[in-house]
């Protein structure tokens, strides 16, 4: 399947008559010696919402920035409203075509939302900024496109929804009608996420367009009518999103037919005489008040919630990179202190951490130094490391862990981000912990080494860990034996596997199912 | 496209790549290299005395207070982190620690202590120093260059304030004994920095505390959640490089016989320059021991050389400065390449 294949008549049609609004044809662009895209193809509709889906490492980011112009392609041709596309050098001519908003903030923090939509181009009086006039034309921009948010305000304390419709905004008041949103959902919960599908659809209407990438890919099916599959660095095919089933589009981006292999936990019996592992026992913090349960060996526990529900504070408050102010925490029966990870690690807590870009990973540092560094201790006479010892633990965790790598001497940064989220997982591991505490396990990684990760997991619960899964995402709940439902620091629910997708979601937002 | 189809034929390249990679990684290290030995020859060609071994001693010599003074700051650079006083300390600590030993007439503080303790002040006021600037920048959360900029001034005008800007002279012997002393014909404050370097360097490579401030330098947050105690261990990274700093001053005092008021003056730019060079990246958790021990050494030999060469010395600090400039160049591009 080298050719990408068209299917969907009626696009086809419409098509003939209408000009996309950017076509990219023939694509090609390589990095040394690795291909990151080989004559790619995508055409995209005005007025239209288009998905861009692959994994991790397809070669989304790089058509993205081939069809921003920060990237000029080797060979190929993109074309914006059948004109050809301005010299990369002429950022202006491709601001008036094309934005994007990445999931990391391209506002400056400390300037004023005002600001933030004039920068570089601030309406001038005699060769000053007029200031009141650029104040007016900022209030009109927000009004014009209904962003509810005060100009004067310090961008830097917009909430990740309000900035992403600043940075949408921004963008329309160059003249630009057609916008990338990177993972826009990523850091959103799902009332915020509902308020941005709302916002997108609103804003299609008045004729701008997407295009949308996304790992979820449920949000690919509520929002858009075109889907464009990557798959190593080719065009697989586009289709309207209603013609390509869940899991075509799932073998589109793998290549194979994949069912979730790792076991659901219904079904699954936990003995009786299974030791308790973890108890928590009341436990109070700064975003969660009692919260109590306990955790046996051989049993897997998730916690789910809004991202603002404490769960992700109680998580920490195990693994010692949050603190407690009430309540206790036991592991294997001896109380854990509050706010200490070198306590937590004693204990026998492992923590595979919220972000891996924040506390999983020294990006600069080989794997051996990343999965060693809970252990380091432990390798030699007098906290000396013994480069062999580390080497064996290493690769036996590289290869219990299925991290595709040069060896343990490469540095993390080259990894993909799926490897990258196994080495913070082999990390927790190297201390050979009996509980586990894994948060957002899967976030950011595609679907397979979603798939590997979750594998992982079951088989650590089969070993006799007692595990706690910290998500939102449902997948990641799939293998819990029971999930607690978290709103507004509480435990308010809780599921026993087996629990119906809809339910679940119902308690997590807090509706009746 | 005939790619990995087999695991065991997609594992050969796979293994050769990393070798490359250890193999550039080590290139690196050595990125300065080629300009040492391009500087030997130009020293030699010069001037006939450049490889004659006492001009060889005399580069060790006059690079040794240098070179433990760059020890101290690399260690702070790799943690993410900055000291500028550094300088002042190199100053400060000696000329402290001869006060309370030489006498009232000499411009002593008249403690008259015994010259020992005379010694141990000077440690113990550059691990204070240290101390105190990692109790601002670790428990305040001051930043580091602007305390560390503030103590350098502070502490040099303690040191003209003390003195009234005068000059120590006559100091007890052991306070030259870094200099004096000397052991298969080198002083003793080369051996001292040589093994500094080495105990440093093994400590960095394989030692968990030097692979730690590897990891708190590359991602503090991180090092945290791995159960590091960052704040200690960039604490007790001052307080060693107050220390070492100390001991450069004590081997600086040797060198020059007496201690100034300006002891050190200056020299900051020299020191981060020379780790810089020598591949200290000023963001942390990059570079090594052997790359900021090589950058001490391109400094010392461009200095003997200009010298031999009888440069003018009005002009030997603009070339000097040019030709730290033209090395950062050479390393910014042996860097680049790896990078690739």
């Amino acid at each position: 399947m080298s050719q990408g294949e068209d299917l969907g008549g009626r696009v086809q049609t419409r098509s003939s008559i209408a000009v996309p609004i950017v076509e990219a044809i023939g694509i090609s662009k390589r990095y040394g010696a690795t291909i990151a895209l080989n004559s790619a193809q995508i055409r995209v509709m005005p007025g239209e919402s288009h998905a861009l889906v692959g994994r991790n490492g397809a070669g989304k980011s790089t058509l993205v920035g081939i069809l921003t112009g920060l990237r000029a392609p080797d060979t190929g041709e993109v074309r914006f409203a059948g004109e050809p596309a301005p010299s990369v050098a002429d950022r202006e001519a491709w601001r008036q075509r094309v934005a994007c908003v990445y999931q990391h903030s391209t506002i400056i923090p400390d300037l004023t939302v005002g600001e933030n939509l004039f920068i570089n181009h601030q309406p001038e009086r005699n060769g000053l900024i007029n200031w009141s006039s650029l104040r007016r034309q900022a209030d009109e921009v927000l009004a014009r496109w209904n962003v509810d948010v005060p100009q004067d305000m310090r961008a830097g304390d917009l909430k990740v929804e309000q900035r992403q419709l600043v940075e949408i905004a921004r963008a329309l008041s160059y003249g630009a009608r057609f916008i990338i949103l990177d993972e826009p959902t990523a850091q959103l919960d799902g009332d915020e996420i509902k308020r941005l599908f709302v916002r997108i659809r609103e804003l299609q209407s008045q004729g701008v367009t997407f295009l949308f990438i996304s790992h979820h890919l449920q949000e690919v099916y509520e929002i858009c009518q075109q889907v464009t599959v990557l798959r190593d660095a080719r065009h697989i095919i586009s289709a309207p999103v209603a013609d390509l089933p869940k899991e075509r589009l799932i073998e589109a981006m793998t290549g194979e037919q994949v069912h979730f292999g790792f076991a659901d936990a219904a079904g699954r019996v936990v003995p009786a005489d299974a030791p308790v592992a973890l108890k928590v026992e009341g436990l109070a913090g700064e975003d969660f008040e009692n919260v109590s349960f306990s955790i046996r060996r051989g049993e897997i526990i998730g916690i789910s919630g809004a991202t603002s529900s404490g769960r992700i504070g109680v998580a920490e408050a195990i693994a010692g990179l949050g603190k407690f102010t009430s309540g206790s925490i036991t592991i294997e029966g001896s109380p854990l202190p509050s706010g200490s990870v070198p306590a937590a690690l004693a204990h026998g807590v492992g923590c595979v951490p919220k972000s891996r870009h924040i506390e999983g990973l020294v990006l600069g540092l080989s794997v051996a130094d990343n999965t060693t560094m809970t252990i380091a201790n432990k390798l030699g006479p007098l906290g000396f490391i013994s480069p062999k010892r580390r080497g064996d633990v290493t690769r036996a965790l590289i290869q219990r862990l299925g991290i595709v790598t040069e060896g343990p001497e490469q540095p993390v940064s080259s990894l993909s981000g799926g490897n990258q989220q196994k080495v913070v997982l082999g990390r927790a591991l190297a201390s050979q912990p009996t509980v586990l505490v894994l948060i957002d396990p899967t976030a950011g990684v595609d679907v397979k080494s979603k798939e590997a990760l979750l594998a992982v997991v079951e088989n650590l619960r089969r070993e006799g860990k007692a595990i706690l899964v910290v998500s939102g995402e449902l997948e990641d709940l799939r293998t819990c034996d029971r999930v607690l439902v978290m709103r507004h620091g509480g435990v308010v629910a809780e599921h026993k596997a087996g629990w119906s997708d809809n339910a679940l979601v119902a308690s997590i937002e807090g509706i009746a199912a | 496209m005939s790619v990995d189809k087999n695991l065991g034929a997609s594992a050969t390249p796979g293994a050769s790549l990393s070798m490359g990679r250890v193999a550039i990684a080590r290139l690196r290290d050595l990125a300065l290299l080629p300009a040492l030995v391009a500087l030997v020859i130009v020293g030699s060609l010069v001037s006939p005395v450049f490889l004659n071994p006492n001009n060889i001693t005399t580069i060790l010599t006059s690079s040794a207070a240098l070179a433990l003074i760059v020890l101290a700051e690399s260690l702070i650079m790799i943690t993410g982190k900055f000291d500028l006083s550094l300088e002042s300390i190199y100053g400060f600590a000696p000329a402290i620690g001869a006060m309370v030993v030489i006498p009232a007439a000499q411009f002593g503080f008249g403690m008259e202590l015994p010259t020992w303790a005379g010694i141990m002040v000077v440690l113990a006021v550059g691990g204070l120093v240290g101390f105190v600037n990692g109790f601002l920048v670790v428990q305040l959360r001051l930043n580091a260059f602007i305390v560390t900029l503030a103590m350098l001034i502070v502490l040099r005008g303690m040191l003209v304030g003390a003195t009234s800007g005068r000059t120590l002279f006559d100091l007890p012997d052991a306070f030259y004994g870094l200099m004096v002393i000397t052991f298969l014909g080198l002083p003793l404050a080369v051996w001292l920095a040589a093994v500094a370097f080495l105990i440093a360097g093994l400590v960095l490579r394989y030692h968990r505390l030097g692979r730690a401030l590897y990891a708190i330098g590359g991602n503090p947050e991180a090092a945290r959640a791995a159960g590091i105690r960052v704040e200690r261990v960039i604490w007790g990274v001052y307080v060693l490089a107050g220390v070492l700093a100390a001991l450069g001053g004590l081997a600086i005092t040797g060198y020059v016989g007496a201690i100034s008021a300006n002891q050190g003056n200056g020299l900051i730019f020299t020191v981060f320059a020379a780790a810089v060079i020598g591949g200290i990246s000023l963001d942390g958790g990059k570079g090594t021991m052997f790359g900021a021990l090589t950058g001490v050494l391109l400094l010392g030999v461009v200095q003997n050389v200009l010298t031999l060469a009888q440069v003018p010395s009005f002009w030997i600090q603009a070339i000097y400065g040019a030709i730290i400039l033209g090395s950062l160049i050479i390393a910014r591009f042996a860097g680049g390449q790896v990078q690739q």
